[in-house]
């Protein structure tokens, strides 16, 4: 089996390789000031509105848990849902998410947001402070990033609080007042979420 | 009848002033939020739809005007709104046991009425007082443990809830010093209709700041009414905890449903 030497070396490779993917782990204040730059990046440069909203939509892809968000967003429903159900509604939910994302940040021009702290809330969440700087027409805005932190070397974002308003929770509500307002029947939803897309 | 109509209308609006710029919901519960009850959906939501129609025509054009003026008479008269605000936040931050906020409260308050010419400039700030926030009798009585009751949408005024509403009459019942010296004092510069005038204002204010974040929530809401519901109530409840600015704890429960993916 292995000799002395090849275990030493093996055992070497793994050190050596965790170390390196702890040296690559990136913290989540500036995964999330990384991201808002490059979203700047896209709404600050010369771009049509189709092209933007195509980048924000990379964005959001790269850095977003839309998989996690939709199950949230879903509540206790998800429970009552069938595999194909649920992968059925989880498409057109991230179709939804995609248009509703670029669309909400593709009117914004020049956003200037900086990050001023973060506090970890447990193994799996830390929230990433930030500011989106005042302009003439707009008061100084408080933006808080729930970002998921499971795995150190994928972070995602789950959720924006805004000035203390939750856009997952939001969400949520939303989406169960359509479900409980039809007796419970997710496939409203998906109808509703459609014709989103389809706008 | 006049002054029947006078004391509606204005009770009206100091509800607005209590729900157009916070939000609700009544649990305190760490892991479980309860859900505040939407009882009269239907009419909520009729009530809702007129409201929408009132904002097209009237309160969204009206506020983009007031946006086209000149930034330093919108921040003034913002300024001004906010220093008249105190008189209602200080003894609601003396009811919650506040009783140092109440004192700064009370600092800023002399300090923008008199160098800051009747909060049109925000000394205070200047000199290093710590951030303002608003309180009302709907945010005491939630700190004292009162339920929020149903979820309402008042005509006019949006959204609300049963204690809030109540909390907003506390007002017009003697716990609005500058209702008081408006209605019942005697002197030139004040009457009802400053008074009302004042709330107009403040309503106005208020829709000219957030004319982009309503429309772009309106946009993007496959249930619009549902989302301003929600949206009032996180912020109410918020307001009530005085957690801002971080809800870290508020939704903890909820997200450990959601598995790793």
């Amino acid at each position: 089996m292995f000799t002395k030497k090849n275990l030493i070396l093996i055992a070497f490779l793994i050190i050596s390789f965790s170390s390196i993917t702890k040296v690559y782990s990136i913290e989540p204040d500036i995964f999330i000031q990384s991201t808002v730059n490059r979203a700047a990046k896209t709404l600050g440069g010369n771009l049509t509105k189709d092209e933007r909203v195509k980048k924000l939509k990379e964005i959001a892809i790269d850095t977003v848990d839309i998989r996690g968000i939709g199950f949230y967003s879903l509540g206790s429903y998800r429970k009552n849902l069938n595999k194909e159900e649920i992968e059925s509604y989880q498409n057109v939910f991230t179709e939804y998410f995609l248009k509703s994302f670029s669309s909400r940040l593709a009117e914004y021009s020049n956003p200037e947001i900086d990050v001023i702290s973060k506090k970890k809330i447990n193994e799996n969440y830390t929230i990433v402070l930030s500011i989106l700087v005042a302009t003439d027409v707009r008061p100084e805005v408080k933006i808080e990033w729930r970002v998921y932190t499971k795995d150190p070397n994928n972070l995602l974002i789950r959720d924006l609080i805004i000035e203390g308003l939750s856009l997952a929770r939001t969400q949520k509500e939303e989406f169960s007042s359509i479900i409980s307002s039809n007796d419970g029947d997710i496939n409203m939803l998906i109808k509703s979420l459609e014709n989103f897309i389809a706008k | 009848m006049k002054n029947i109509l006078i004391t509606f209308l204005i009770s009206l609006l100091l509800v607005s002033s209590a729900s157009a710029d916070t939000d609700g919901q009544n649990s305190l519960s760490k892991k479980n939020p309860s859900k505040v009850k939407d009882c009269f959906e239907p009419l909520n939501r009729a009530t809702f739809s007129l409201n929408q129609g009132l904002d097209k025509v009237i309160f969204k054009p009206v506020a983009k005007s007031y946006r086209s003026l000149p930034s330093p008479i919108r921040t003034g008269t913002s300024n001004a709104l906010i220093n008249i605000s105190s008189l209602i936040t200080i003894p609601n931050n003396i009811l919650q046991g506040e009783f140092k906020t109440a004192g700064v409260n009370t600092g800023r308050f002399a300090i923008n009425t008199t160098l800051g010419i009747i909060g049109i400039f925000d000394v205070a700030e200047k000199m290093g007082f710590s951030e303002y926030e608003k309180e009302d009798y709907g945010q005491t009585l939630g700190k004292w443990g009162v339920g929020p009751g149903c979820y309402i949408v008042l005509p006019v005024l949006g959204p609300s809830t049963i204690r809030d509403t109540f909390g907003s009459f506390v007002n017009v019942l003697g716990g609005d010093p500058y209702y008081n010296a408006s209605t019942h004092g005697n002197n030139e510069y004040l009457s009802d209709s400053v008074y009302l005038k004042t709330k107009v204002i403040s309503g106005v204010d208020f829709r000219a700041k957030n004319l982009e974040s309503i429309d772009n929530l309106k946009k993007n809401s496959i249930d619009f009414y549902a989302s301003v519901r929600s949206l009032y109530l996180q912020d109410r409840q918020q307001k009530i905890k005085n957690s801002s600015p971080t809800i870290e704890i508020m939704y903890e429960g909820d997200w450990e449903e959601v598995q790793p993916q």
